[in-house]
């Protein structure tokens, strides 16, 4: 791979960086540290692979949806199939290897910040498993919007502190995280869900996320044969999609596509939609330089999205320098359409995605149209939408 | 000299240590500020620390935290806080003032427009709480120019590496955070500060200021026999909250802790 970012101080060029106050250093340069011995050692990496296999149920299938190809008469739709995995999303590839990390830096209490709680379940989940203590914080708007997650946790032993500071949501659970992690330095290990946060989260995370596009990639040409000619995922932090998309950067064929919530519309102004990609500008926040959501003055604005997992007011800093490059190409699809392609999908081929992941299919689904039916399109189904469906019955006014 | 040298050498020669009071700056508007920081000054404050607002002020405590909501919420920017300090300038010329804050702000004002407005305003030192010494070279370069000091936190997990990184890039003074937290967290331990105090002075030569944890006259008293400057903020912040719509009652009470502070540490 001619692709080698982030250089050693974790930058993307102007992204990207270490952005933290001095009471936090010594535990990220452990961390840094600490990464840069086990990413290429053997024995990690075997169990992080048996992890994957055994406990999530890797490999997950590269599934060619025809009826909804057929349907649209363009070109050839496959779904990475994220949300078969163990907890239903991709976010536990990333866990599992944080908390082999932590194992091994001798760590004995997990924390993690959440939005929609699928990051949330999935670290209690693995702290369960290896019986580390979980403390997970949530915003109170997410923990009264995703309450079945938040019980979810409960189940699995975690503590759910629900944050009551800035815009009570998932920018807040981040910086409340952050304050916990520095205050408990010496015992804690802050498990960020995705890739944003100082180096070497944003490299370490797309790092555990990269196994997405590496199945994809050697599926698509078992199944097909040769390289597929787009990718599509949705962006909120952008986890899955820096996952799917890591492994073909080099491949200069294939078009990338990243999607971001327009929630209202981008139109309507910053606080209606989440694409700081599409319509945000550059700035510090969370320990790096990326885009965000943010005044003139430097605030952050809390901006929406029907998804909790995409209103996030920041963006991986990877996707920042993508996006300058023009490597990749950021979109965005708003709340109603998102919902439309939840329900497409669902009628049509008996998958229910996740309301984030509907945004990646609405937009495959308007890329698909415009091209000819021997294209072929991968879309990333990072999640399933079991969570969503109190969400989607509120919104059609239905009461359980 | 600059003014923050001027104060601290005087100081020195009369065997006394600073006390240095921190605001949120716009914290129940910018009137108040202002007149909170000339009480501060009649009060014993030797330098005055300005928390320049953001929204997401991830290394304080609820506090100091919650100040910034509120100032922010109030509209207040990096820019109006600029103007107080200007304004603050035209009576008094000898009181330091440091701006402390998130790089956030000044990343979209534009480095060289901050450093040159803060120089303009009448700053004399600026402390940015997410900005590591290894990130911070072009704003280092741009307040030197204009003469502002860089000040940092050193942590007590701060590392000999990286007090000696520190040491090469900090000027004015350096902030000793006493505890393992965010500000106004927990209670410090004077034993462990006093070693750290004397493991950094190995490495940098420059007044050491102690703060996050100090509450009190006795914590306050304790932490002015080793350090060189005692910095107090979420205590007077908490005076501020708590007295938000009567500024009469708030003055008073952030004066006369201001008077206690002072007096207790010389």
């Amino acid at each position: 791979m001619s692709y080698s970012l982030p250089d050693d101080k974790g930058h993307f060029e102007q992204y990207g960086g270490v952005f933290i106050a001095e009471t936090l250093m010594t535990a990220v340069t452990e961390l840094q540290q600490a990464y840069e011995k086990y990413k290429d050692d053997e024995e990690f990496n075997a169990e992080f692979e048996h992890d994957l296999k055994h406990y999530v149920g890797r490999t997950t299938p590269l599934y060619h949806a025809q009826n909804l190809s057929n349907k649209l008469g363009g070109a050839q739709i496959h779904l990475k199939r994220e949300d078969l995995n163990h907890t239903g999303a991709h976010k536990v590839n990333n866990t599992i290897g944080q908390a082999l990390l932590a194992q091994r830096m001798g760590k004995t209490r997990i924390i993690a910040e959440t939005g929609a709680g699928q990051h949330g379940v999935a670290t209690a989940t693995v702290a369960a498993r290896l019986g580390l203590e979980c403390v997970v914080y949530m915003g109170e708007v997410d923990v009264a919007r995703q309450s079945l997650n938040v019980f979810r946790m409960k189940l699995l032993g975690a503590k759910v502190v629900p944050v009551s500071s800035g815009s009570r949501t998932l920018k807040d659970a981040l910086n409340e995280a952050m304050r916990d992690w520095v205050t408990n330095i010496d015992d804690t290990f802050y498990i960020i869900g995705t890739v944003a946060g100082p180096h070497p989260y944003p490299m370490m995370v797309r790092d555990f996320q990269s196994i997405i596009g590496k199945e994809a990639k050697e599926q698509f040409d078992k199944q097909v044969g040769g390289l597929p000619d787009a990718l599509v995922a949705c962006v909120g932090g952008g986890s899955n999609a820096i996952g799917l998309f890591y492994n073909f950067i080099d491949d200069k064929s294939v078009s990338i596509f990243g999607v971001e919530a327009a929630g209202y519309g981008i139109e309507k102004g910053p606080t209606a939609h989440a694409a700081p990609l599409c319509a945000g500008s550059v700035g510090v926040l969370h320990g790096n330089r990326t885009y965000l959501m943010e005044d003139e003055n430097g605030q952050i604005i809390e901006g929406h999205s029907v998804s909790a997992g995409l209103d996030y007011p920041g963006v991986g800093p990877e996707h920042a320098y993508l996006k300058d490059t023009g490597r990749a190409k950021y979109v965005s699809i708003t709340d109603d359409e998102a919902i439309e392609a939840f329900h497409l999908l669902t009628k049509i081929e008996g998958i229910l995605p996740a309301l984030e992941s509907a945004h990646a299919v609405a937009y495959g689904v308007k890329l698909a149209k415009k091209l000819p039916k021997d294209k072929h399109i991968i879309i990333n189904l990072s999640g399933r939408g079991d969570k969503d469906i109190h969400t989607i019955a509120e919104i059609e006014g239905i009461k359980f | 000299m600059s003014r923050l040298n001027k104060v601290f050498s005087s100081l020195k020669q009369d065997n006394r240590k600073a006390f240095i009071p921190f605001i949120t700056a716009g914290d129940s508007g910018i009137e108040n500020t202002f007149e909170l920081m000339q009480s501060l000054v009649n009060n014993g404050a030797n330098i005055i620390e300005l928390g320049v607002p953001f929204s997401d002020p991830m290394a304080d405590g609820p506090v100091i935290a919650k100040s910034h909501e509120r100032a922010v919420a109030d509209g207040i920017s990096l820019r109006d806080v600029l103007g107080l300090v200007r304004r603050f300038r035209k009576s008094n010329t000898y009181t330091p003032i440091v701006l402390m804050g998130y790089l956030n702000p000044i990343e979209v004002f534009g480095y060289e427009d901050f450093a040159n407005q803060a120089s303009q305003a009448g700053v004399d030192g600026v402390l940015v709480v997410d900005m590591p010494p290894e990130e911070a070279h072009d704003l280092k370069h741009l307040l030197n120019i204009v003469g502002i000091d860089f000040i940092f936190l050193v942590a007590p997990t701060t590392t000999d590496y990286r007090l000696k990184l520190l040491s090469k890039i900090a000027s004015g003074f350096v902030y000793f955070v006493s505890l393992k937290g965010v500000t106004g967290a927990g209670n410090l331990e004077i034993n462990s500060v006093n070693e750290h105090l004397e493991r950094i002075r190995k490495y940098i030569d420059l007044p050491l200021g102690v703060g996050f944890g100090i509450k009190d006259t006795d914590t306050a008293k304790a932490v002015s026999k080793t350090a060189d400057a005692v910095i107090v903020g979420s205590s007077i912040v908490s005076f501020i909250e708590k007295h938000a719509k009567h500024k009469d009652k708030m003055i008073n009470a952030v004066s006369k802790f201001a008077k206690e502070i002072s007096s207790s540490i010389n």
